[in-house]
């Protein structure tokens, strides 16, 4: 739509419309900035190598280690616990919400479903340290009070409406004409849903699951409350460990003064958790996009 | 007895039935193990809730701890946040939609940038509002600050509902304003957002709780976990319910975890009657719409 | 005409969806080994009394059947049936051709029997393969790449794959709901001469739009208007000596 006499006041209007939308940019300009400023700095002091290489993290006791590994792990740990419980349900949720519910039964669910994400994440890190964990230790031997399981746990319950919602999309997509071709031929709907529409969905379904991770990998309160502050590589969900974010928290909440290495290691570790949960989101989108073009 | 009986594929269909069963319980365990959580805590935090738990200040004993900065802090910043990020993201959304064409590379810059921000974890929202709001503008560990930082961290979700809401209006409105004359923010004001708005509110409540719900960024930004007055002004040092129960919570008394239990049935309580009290007015505002003439 | 049973037998079917009547009322016998034709206008609910056939109608929610159909003299509506086991011998050749796009042209054709759970050892899943390709006129085009994706096709050969899938399930009776109206001539020709050969081995019901298709390739036409059989004849009578003014008026182009 052209306006060929425009007044002044709708070309300001316009610019200030357009300012709101530059915000964001500004804003990923803002973190990228911060991010970069500090880690440099960061950097200038501690080689890139002891960060990548070191196995151990120890930047505020006096002998000091800077290998974001532990910290690496302890996310990695949870979040594949996260994922563990989140991939079963949040799929088969999605196949039972497109393939098997009635239109009804599916709108009351899908909003029940959602609240499950609704729930603010300290809530969550108080059901996994005070609820959770003492249920388990009577179930698992050897369960730490601060543990990787039961925040991983509770993680998943979290993200299992993301698999879910994404998941079912995916299987929306796949054509129709797919499934009747498959019933047509005498095979029954489960048979059908496994063995054509899933294959069918996987592109969708994968960039569900990748979103999911980086959720779990940039998720903070939960771990920060339950999993623990004892950085340290391993794959034992039984033993306190320590996340890249419940690190940054716990070094916001410290009095360590800002402008110090101790101080900017925060930053390194935020910034090795933006490239990691920048990459994921790059990738889930593209699988995204990706499905819906198969999905003609 | 046919040779097509379901008798001669009774296997299979036990296979089947035993399959959607399990479809179904996918989707209800997760559901029934949160309802035990959440009752477990309330339960667990009754004997703490009474008027002076919620008029009461934090303390060092369980017993006299109470959460009345943190519920202030709390709606403060929700006002706070929601004047903030509502103007710009409904601004935001509107240029996208009604001003940007959509193959102007500005535009699909900043679509980018938006769904990328999406996906960034809360709490770099918080160290950008450290050293943004916090440091280089001056706000100190104010309310303002922490405002602020949630109202960047919810833009998106406000872009991204109000874009939805306002796609859901039909062109042809828009082609019949434009033929009587009407300048595009006419139109836009006028026409596209008065029907939009139901939409729009939506993707406003979403923000708000989910800003009420947050914790990370707001310790980043250095709210305070122990405040023994009410937060008194936009540069006043404050606190929010999560932030008390996530005191509270890493505390190693168990007075403590009862409270603590407590603290949630209030934040629990406060989030339903705010997403209902949405669903209300949303109700409202749409049976108007298609009543009125 | 033979005194046999019919292979498919409908007695007043009335079937709709929710408040909607779509079929009113249809009596209609399928001989077996024969080529069926079904004709009228868009919205007659021809291609909704097919999908009854191999109760692919009730797939639709709201969706409502009554009355009678049977497949060589018993019931197969009732709740005694599994529609399942039904489609196993009631096949159907879709509009749109729709090999499953994550498999290869082998898969496939083999795709019905897997399936449904029976499972052949190599040997006979080989002989299967070339023989349904055959049947369905693609072996010789397909035979040197069976392992390419089955999407790579042309939309005519795609469609004969789908057939090829079909057969393989072994079905008595073959549905097609207007199987060429997304393809070229050249293609609609093949399809209707493969009709041809099929028609010795299978009893085919055939949904079409197309008058001209009609007559080169059924031995017997049923007319449907408004959800109404109005009249079934000889392929031959029906088109040179129509019984009622309504099938006259549709043949000779004046509405439809």
């Amino acid at each position: 739509m052209s306006q060929p006499h425009t007044p002044i006041i709708e070309r300001v209007i316009e610019a200030g419309l357009f300012a709101c939308g530059a915000l964001s940019v500004l804003t990923t300009a803002g973190i990228l900035t911060v991010l970069a400023t500090e880690t440099a700095a960061f950097f200038a002091e501690v080689s890139l190598g002891a960060f990548l290489l070191d196995t151990q993290w120890t930047p505020l006791f006096a002998e000091k280690h800077f290998g974001i590994w532990p910290l690496v792990g302890g996310t990695a740990l949870t979040s594949a616990i996260a994922i563990a419980v989140a991939l079963p349900f949040g799929l088969l949720s999605a196949i039972y919400l497109a393939e098997f519910a009635r239109p009804g039964a599916r709108q009351a669910l899908k909003p029940l479903l959602e609240l499950l994400a609704g729930v603010p994440t300290v809530v969550y890190g108080y059901f996994a340290l005070v609820v959770l964990t003492p249920l388990l230790q009577r179930a698992v031997p050897g369960l730490a009070g601060f543990n990787a399981l039961s925040a991983g746990v509770v993680m998943g319950m979290m993200i299992t409406p993301m698999v879910s919602s994404l998941s079912e999309d995916a299987l929306s997509a796949v054509p129709r004409g797919l499934r009747e071709a498959s019933l047509a031929l005498g095979a029954s709907p489960v048979r059908t849903v496994l063995s054509v529409v899933l294959p069918a969905a996987r592109s969708g379904i994968l960039a569900a699951l990748t979103l999911a991770i980086s959720r779990a990998v940039g998720e903070t309160m939960i771990v920060a409350i339950a999993a623990g502050q004892q950085p340290r590589l391993t794959a034992d969900p039984r033993v306190p460990i320590e996340t890249m974010t419940a690190y940054i928290v716990k070094v916001s909440m410290g009095d360590i003064p800002a402008g110090t290495l101790e101080f900017r290691t925060l930053f390194a570790v935020a910034t090795a958790l933006f490239l990691l949960t920048f990459a994921m989101n790059a990738l889930g989108q593209r699988l995204a996009a990706r499905a819906r073009r198969v999905g003609q | 007895m046919s040779a097509l009986h379901p008798r001669h594929n009774r296997a299979a269909r036990r296979w089947e039935a035993l399959f959607r069963g399990v479809c179904l319980g996918a989707v209800a365990l997760p559901l029934i193990v949160l309802l035990g959580l959440v009752g477990d805590t309330v339960l667990r935090g009754l004997p703490k809730l009474d008027l002076d738990f919620l008029t009461g200040f934090p303390s060092r004993k369980w017993e006299r701890a109470g959460l009345l900065p943190g519920l202030v802090g709390s709606v403060q910043l929700i006002v706070l946040t929601a004047a903030l990020a509502l103007p710009v993201g409904v601004g935001a959304a509107v240029y996208l939609e009604e001003y940007g064409s959509r193959t102007s590379r500005i535009a699909r810059v900043i679509e980018v940038n938006i769904a990328n921000l999406a996906g960034v974890p809360s709490i770099l929202y918080g160290l950008l509002g450290l050293e943004l709001f916090v440091r280089a503008l001056g706000l100190g560990r104010s309310l303002l600050a922490g405002a602020a930082t949630l109202a960047l961290l919810v833009l998106p979700v406000v872009i991204l509902t109000t874009r939805e809401a306002l796609r859901t209006v039909p062109d042809s409105l828009r082609e019949a304003a434009a033929a009587l004359g009407a300048t595009r923010w006419q139109i836009t004001r006028q026409v596209v957002l008065p029907m939009a708005l139901p939409g729009i509110l939506t993707g406003a409540i979403l923000a708000v709780s989910r800003a009420m719900g947050e914790t990370a960024p707001l310790v980043v930004i250095g709210a305070l976990t122990f405040m023994t007055y009410v937060p008194d002004g936009v540069d006043s040092y404050f606190t929010a319910l999560p932030i008390l129960i996530f005191n509270w919570t890493s505390r190693p008394d168990p007075g403590f975890a009862t409270t603590a239990a407590a603290g949630i049935t209030v934040l629990l309580v406060t989030l339903l009657a705010l997403n209902l009290g949405a669903i209300v007015l949303r109700g409202r505002l749409m049976a108007r719409r298609q009543g009125s003439p | 005409m033979s005194a046999s049973t019919p292979k498919l037998r409908a007695a007043d079917v009335r079937a709709g969806f929710g408040d909607k009547e779509v079929l009113r009322g249809i009596h209609l016998d399928v001989a077996p080994q024969e080529v069926t034709a079904i004709i009228g206008p868009s919205g007659c609910g021809k291609s909704t009394f097919l999908r009854n056939l191999n109760r692919m109608h009730e797939l639709v929610p709201g969706a409502w059947l009554r009355g009678s159909l049977q497949l060589d003299g018993v019931e197969i509506a009732g709740a005694d049936v599994d529609p399942v086991l039904l489609r196993r011998r009631v096949g159907m050749v879709f509009q749109k051709p729709n090999p499953f796009p994550t498999m290869s042209i082998r898969d496939n054709v083999l795709a019905g029997l897997r399936l449904t759970g029976r499972t052949l050892g190599r040997a006979d899943e080989e002989l299967t393969l070339q023989r349904s390709l055959t049947q369905a006129a693609l072996w010789d085009e397909v035979k040197d790449r069976l392992r390419d994706p089955a999407v790579g096709l042309s939309g005519g050969q795609q469609q004969r794959l789908c057939i090829a899938r079909s057969l393989a399930v072994g079905p008595e009776v073959l549905l097609m709901d207007e199987p060429c109206s997304a393809l070229d001539p050249i293609a609609t020709a093949r399809i209707e001469d493969l009709i041809h050969v099929l028609r010795e081995s299978y009893t085919i019901v055939i949904v079409t739009h197309s008058m001209q298709q009609a007559a080169r390739v059924s031995g017997r036409t049923a007319f449907f208007l408004m959800g109404e059989l109005v009249e079934v004849d000889d392929t031959q009578s029906l088109f040179t000596r129509p019984r009622d003014k309504r099938t006259e008026d549709y043949i000779t182009g004046r509405f439809g």
